[in-house]
């Protein structure tokens, strides 16, 4: 199926998402969409899914312009979306999950569950994808539930397949998978937008790419292209993405975790006997696939999981059992991985912000008042420094872009006399030149002899900041690895398993 | 990872892919719902205000005598109609300027003023009880047990004023603080339980009413207790000249010193939210309490706290009642539905101090206007509530407000 979008323009108020955006999609494609967060990427997709309707601009399948009203036309014409967050319904099995929103039915509305299955059969054996059509779908891994989202697309028929960030909930191996059944769809003669901004897989799998940079399109990139070449083409400027730093100076252990157990509000032990010890100007680096512990090692440390057991402690003093307050006073700096939920009061200003968790004592604060005069002087001085984009320092954070909220979170943190660095997924949904320059600031960190913990569900990033690895997997150490681990054993390790020549390092 | 495009109206989900933990999403659903209705545009409450009145001012022209009879030959004479319509509604409406801010039928200054004194005076309680619901949104409480915590202020506050035999200088302040504790200790019960075992203050500030008015009742029925003496009525002796809250424009005017103590709690309580790390820590809380959590606030006994002092302010309010409106002894109606009332104030001034300030004096207004009315005009009070009701109710439904004047939705800033 050949896709063809010819000037598609969608404004939100007097905010233009996509600004008068063309792309064509050959069948036997795979075409990648790069671009950075609120480039314009999803509303495009959206336009064409039929969930918005385009303010200019046509859709032309196959020849025929397209006016879709809404996701039904759109599924009906032969457009399957592979969204991010899984639409399915987990107490379903695989095959009702399939048939759902275009079952066929029998004699007086009986399900025709037989022919179903059957078909997922048929759709599974021929990718090689071995999924059970019987299966639940709340009992399946991640990656085949994705694979039960493609097979709904295939299912009916789809000629071109959207991927929306397919990756981003994925572990490494199940990343390789994805990769060898995008091309293999594509050997079938699909057309396959692949949206991502992740430059690696985009080099791995794309026939062409093009790079959206503010609602535009800003042109085509070669897939042989370096990294570097395309990160500046989707940042519109230069872009380090190796964050230099020199070998770290370690200085004592700093925080020592002695047989950590967290048991979460359901009764689940998420954390299961952890050990390990981070020194003084050392990022310890925590790799593994979200939901294997890395939540609660973090809240555990800032006092924020009520049912733990063991001990940390920083600097010889025991955190266990004591107030998120007394914590942070005592010179932790928590970057929290979800910062719309726990790093930023969206209706609070950029200033209000910057003194979230210093609202007991000075320098903001005296006798029971606040005092705006330094608070606003502090903020304007890190509105600069951290070079937050935004109007002013009295700009509510909700308003701010997910990494200049993230840099209001950074500032905030790093401006406190630190004791050990709590960071978690420091740079999720974050533009890549945020990306650079928080990785900086935790460097920095590091340089100046404080203890870092970055949680990072990334290898990437784990990668790039980690003077030491450590891997989780459902809540228990499975290897304490040097920072030049090959990114195929670590993928491995994140997936539970040990390699036998694996010697753990200590710091 | 999160394609966060900026305009797009529908949140996304978090990246992570938890399987869906979040067992109080209605919590949250209903929290954003009430931060948008307690906290929205003033523009959004002036449009409210007017709506009701022109809803209200059909109303009046509908239940008009002469209104209906010029409308049986309307096509005969509409000017007949016309002129009964204007007649009706500016009548009604005059009634109601006479009533509350202006009497120009009098000649005598002072009594021509008069009215305007009368809105204070109705104003002070409704401002004070504003405050205290308005706190509470704030810190996304919705604290329904305004009258409860007048009740208890009220009696308590009363049986300091026609107990004890005290000067006056010692006898007034101890029966309006003696009020306000207990109001605040009977709001702050609802900000501990739901501190300590989350208990949805909802329910638990509407059982505290009946549990009020029913230990009032009690207290009111036995003479070792509230009753005045050798009485069968449930209302208690009158308060003691010594407790009652002076008359600050002398003694020809009904507006007391409970009033001042509103302006100073409006004055207050702009500096707690706005000036106070209490105030900050209130606002976080309400803003988003996980945030505030992770930031070392402890949200509990921020809930606490804010339910103290609200509940300290509907006592004010109480006081007001029992020491300054009606000083002849205490009844079990001596709420004058104030607590729910608040709830209408706290909504209508955006639960901004300056903003209940308004609403208060508006509903004050409305209050003293709406008895001229009907003795006047024979316009029913009644028709004054339904103007009431109908501000809560556009402002409850803020995309009808939208829908009818064609604002743009708040999503699209």
């Amino acid at each position: 199926m050949r896709l063809v979008l010819r000037g598609i323009t969608k404004r939100f108020g007097s905010v233009v998402a996509n600004d008068s955006m063309s792309l064509t999609v050959e069948p036997g494609e795979i075409h990648c969409l790069l671009g950075e967060n609120g480039a314009g990427k999803s509303t495009l997709m959206n336009v064409l899914y039929g969930l918005y309707k385009a303010d200019e601009g046509e859709i032309e399948l196959d020849g025929v312009v397209q006016n879709f009203t809404g996701p039904g036309d759109a599924m009906a014409a032969g457009i399957g979306m592979v969204h991010q967050h899984f639409m399915l319904i987990p107490v379903f099995t695989v095959a009702e999950n399939v048939m759902l929103g275009n079952e066929s039915t029998g004699f007086a509305g009986t399900l025709d569950l037989e022919g179903a299955r059957d078909r997922v059969t048929e759709i599974s054996e021929r990718f090689g994808f071995h999924v059970n059509p019987d299966a639940l779908v709340e009992d399946l891994p991640v990656g085949v539930q994705q694979r039960v989202e493609i097979i709904k697309a295939l299912s009916r028929d789809a000629g071109l397949l959207v991927f929306d960030e397919p990756t981003a909930v994925l572990t490494p191996q199940e990343t390789d998978e994805l990769m060898d059944i995008m091309r293999q769809l594509r050997e079938a003669g699909k057309a396959i937008v692949f949206i991502t901004h992740k430059l690696r897989e985009v080099r791995a799998v794309a026939d062409r790419i093009t790079v959206i940079r503010l609602g535009k399109v800003v042109g085509e990139a070669d897939p042989k292209a370096s990294n570097a070449e395309l990160a500046s083409m989707m940042v519109g400027r230069p872009v380090e993405l190796t964050v230099h730093k020199d070998a770290p100076t370690l200085g004592a252990d700093a925080l020592v975790v002695k047989d950590l157990r967290v048991v979460d509000p359901a009764g689940h032990r998420q954390v299961d006997g952890l050990s390990f010890t981070v020194r003084a100007g050392e990022v310890l680096a925590v790799a593994g696939v979200q939901g294997n512990g890395q939540t609660e090692l973090t809240e555990a440390i800032l006092g924020l999981q009520d049912d733990i057991s063991g001990s940390i402690t920083l600097d010889g003093i025991e955190l266990v059992g004591e107030s998120t307050r007394t914590i942070l006073d005592s010179g932790v700096g928590f970057i929290p991985e979800d910062r719309q939920a726990d790093g930023l009061v969206p209706g609070f200003t950029i200033a209000e912000n910057l003194m979230l968790n210093r609202s007991f004592r000075s320098p903001f604060v005296k006798n029971g008042a606040l005092r705006i005069g330094a608070l606003r002087d502090f903020a304007q001085k890190k509105l600069k420094e951290y070079d937050v984009r935004a109007r002013d320092i009295d700009s509510l954070a909700g308003t701010l872009s997910g990494g200049n909220q993230q840099k209001v979170v950074v500032a905030r943190e790093l401006s406190r006399d630190l004791r050990l660095l709590v960071a978690a997924q420091p740079t999720r949904g974050v533009d890549v030149g945020s990306i650079e320059f928080i990785h900086k600031q935790i460097v920095a960190t590091r340089d100046r002899g404080i203890p870092v913990l970055v949680v990072s569900t990334e290898l990437d990033e784990v990668v790039a900041l980690a003077d030491r690895i450590m891997v989780l997997y459902r809540g228990k150490i499975v290897g304490m690895v040097p920072a030049d681990t090959p990114r195929a054993t670590l993928g491995l390790m994140m997936t539970g398993e040990r390699p036998k020549d694996l010697k753990d390092v200590v710091a | 990872m999160n394609d966060t495009d900026k305009p797009q109206p529908a949140p996304k989900p978090a990246p992570a892919p938890e399987p869906a933990e979040s067992p109080d999403v209605h919590e949250e659903t209903s929290r954003s719902l009430l931060k948008e209705i307690a906290s929205g545009d003033a523009l959004a409450g002036v449009l409210a205000v007017f709506l009701a009145v022109f809803v209200g001012s059909v109303m009046i022209a509908a239940t008009n005598e002469g209104v209906r009879e010029a409308a049986s030959y309307i096509t005969a004479r509409p000017s007949d109609f016309f002129s009964a319509l204007w007649e009706a509604i500016s009548g009604a409406y005059s009634a109601m300027f006479r009533g509350a801010v202006f009497n120009y039928n009098l000649t005598e200054p002072a009594q021509q003023w008069r009215p305007l004194t009368e809105t204070l005076k109705f104003s002070g309680p409704l401002i004070a009880g504003g405050l205290g619901v308005g706190l509470a949104f704030r810190a996304s409480l919705f604290n329904i047990g305004g009258r409860g915590q007048m009740l208890m202020a009220g009696g308590a506050a009363g049986w300091v004023g026609f107990t004890f035999d005290l000067p006056t200088i010692i006898h007034l302040p101890l029966a309006v603080l003696v009020g306000m504790a207990v109001g605040a200790l009977w709001g702050g019960i609802a900000g501990l339980l739901k501190a300590r075992t989350g208990a949805h203050e909802v329910i638990v500030t509407i059982m505290l009413n009946y549990v009020a008015y029913y230990l009032l009742f009690y207290a009111l029925s036995r003479q070792f207790l509230l009753q005045a003496p050798g009485s069968a009525n449930p209302k208690s002796l009158p308060m003691k000249d010594t407790a009652v809250l002076p008359k600050v424009l002398g003694d020809q005017f009904n507006l007391h010193l409970g009033f001042v103590l509103a302006l100073i709690a409006v004055g207050v309580v702009w500096w707690v939210l706005n000036r106070s790390t209490l105030g900050y820590r209130i606002r976080a809380v309400g803003e988003n309490p996980s945030a505030a959590r992770a930031s070392g606030i402890n949200v509990g006994r921020t809930y606490t706290v804010v339910m103290l002092i609200a509940g300290g302010l509907l006592g004010l309010a109480g006081v007001n009642q029992v020491l300054g409106t009606v000083t002849s002894g205490v009844s079990l109606d001596l709420d004058a539905s104030i607590g729910f009332d608040a709830i209408t104030v706290a909504l209508l001034g955006r639960s901004r101090p300056l903003g209940i300030l308004a609403a208060g004096l508006l509903f004050g207004a409305l209050k003293a206007g709406g008895f001229t009315m009907q003795t006047s005009e024979n316009i029913s009070v009644d028709l004054v509530l339904v103007v009431q009701s109908l501000i809560v109710l556009f402002l409850a439904a803020p995309p009808l407000v939208r829908a009818i004047f064609r604002l743009p939705a708040q999503e699209a800033k």
